[in-house]
């Protein structure tokens, strides 16, 4: 009986934040021109979300690229053909590991700030504050921050993918002795522009969704300092998931 | 006051760094470089079969890429394949009696264009009809070739290739 309501009371609990989310995103897409009224608050969360991951991504980045040097070189050396790394690493990272991979690691770094800054916000009350002064903490709090979110996760999605690459050469052409040439060239025959450009619409893509989450999940914390630190982990929980599931609709779209 | 200018410059150096990458991502990475440079002269080529050849294969001579297949379409009155070739202008003595042949790079590896050059005192130049030119060489011909020749001629196995790959504009050239 008990295991029974548990689960009624846990699917109204799933609507109600779905719907929540529902209603806060359409408010955010309708007030979205503003943010771009107030380009100082904006800079200043781009350089939170984007500037402060550079290091994350591209350390990650670097070596996420050099693990594939040596896992593709193995691979493709049993096959005989080491010179095909370049493209093989390119077309990989550009479609799917450099967005997924940033996407994760923005949410780690990036979402879940965004989500504990606000939660904070709330718990302390800074949001109520606002609103008595008439200030729409949506426009003032929430929109500049979704937007440096945005704007941050193509251009981290590029770094990514340019020094995973360069992490791929260094391993590839300086430890294992490919011709750098060929690397570059067979690199260059094979991908294609729209591979590129897949990967930006990803990363895009999985900006708003992992952006949307943090400040969703902090705007509607609970106000006390456990509340917050749900949400938090909510937040990184629910960007992973929906990153993968919203992957695979995306490639599927796109193919 | 100077605590902004910090956060300022790094946001600032973020969004280059950014565009910098995707810049690089979109010209370093992918088949665009040699479009991009715009100094080239087309001519144009007919083959009776093109075979795997794509638009943005490479155009060698003696092995070195001077241009870029610009466009292929198909001419409904002669029932050939038309050819659109770029060639870099640093390159514009190429003879007008040379072969463009189709290759194929590796056993099965993509196709491109291979230029033997001629013996003519004339140079090709913006808009010019390529005359000689050597078709794709489809790999199930040359099989199928390879079986049958064995078959009738019953040639040593050692010989079989040469008499089988012999296409008459092949033999020409060797």
């Amino acid at each position: 009986m008990s295991t029974v309501s548990e689960l009624k009371d846990a699917t109204a609990d799933f609507l109600e934040r779905a719907g929540a989310l529902t209603r806060f995103s359409s408010r955010l897409l309708w007030i979205t021109p503003a943010g771009f009224l107030r380009p100082r608050l904006l800079a200043q969360q781009v350089y939170n979300a984007g500037a402060l991951s550079l290091a994350i991504i591209m350390i990650s980045g670097l070596f996420v690229g050099m693990v594939m040097g040596l896992q593709g070189h193995d691979l493709l050396a049993r096959i005989g053909s080491e010179e095909s790394l370049g493209t093989g690493a390119a077309l990989t990272l550009l479609k799917e590991l450099g967005p997924v991979v940033t996407a994760l690691l923005f949410a780690g770094r990036a979402g879940t700030a965004l989500a504990s800054e606000i939660g904070l916000m709330r718990a302390t009350d800074q949001l109520t504050a606002m609103e008595i002064m008439a200030v729409d903490p949506m426009k003032r709090v929430v929109l500049p921050r979704f937007l440096g979110g945005v704007i941050s996760m193509p251009l981290l999605t590029g770094i990514f993918v340019m020094v995973s690459i360069f992490g791929v050469q260094l391993i590839g052409v300086q430890y294992f002795g490919i011709d750098r040439g060929q690397f570059w060239s067979e690199m260059r025959s094979y991908v294609e522009l729209s591979d590129v450009s897949e990967g930006l619409i990803k990363g895009l893509v999985f900006g708003v969704a992992c952006s949307l989450i943090a400040v969703f999940e902090g705007y509607n914390a609970e106000p006390t300092a456990e509340g917050v630190g749900r949400a938090t982990t909510r937040t990184v929980v629910v960007s992973a998931v929906a990153t993968l599931v919203l992957d695979y609709i995306v490639t599927a779209l796109l193919l | 006051m100077r605590k902004n200018r910090a956060i300022d410059v790094s946001t600032g150096l973020f969004v280059l760094l950014g565009i910098a990458a995707i810049v690089f991502l979109v010209t370093q990475i992918s088949n665009r470089e040699f479009t991009s440079h715009g100094n080239a002269y087309k001519v144009v080529a007919r083959y009776e079969n093109v075979g795997g050849l794509k638009v943005g294969a490479p155009v060698k001579v003696a092995g070195v890429t001077i241009g870029r297949v610009e466009d292929i379409g198909y001419d409904m009155t002669v029932f050939k394949a038309v050819v659109t070739i770029d060639i870099d202008t640093r390159y514009d003595q190429i003879p007008n009696d040379s072969y463009f042949n189709i290759f194929t790079a590796g056993l099965l590896g993509g196709q491109y264009i291979g230029i033997e050059t001629g013996g003519s005192e004339d140079y090709l130049k913006d808009g010019d009809q390529i005359e000689f030119v050597q078709n794709a060489i489809v790999l199930e011909n040359l099989i199928s070739k390879y079986l049958f020749g064995q078959a009738i001629k019953e040639t040593p196995p050692g010989q079989a290739p040469a008499a089988a790959t012999g296409s008459p504009a092949d033999a020409g050239n060797k």
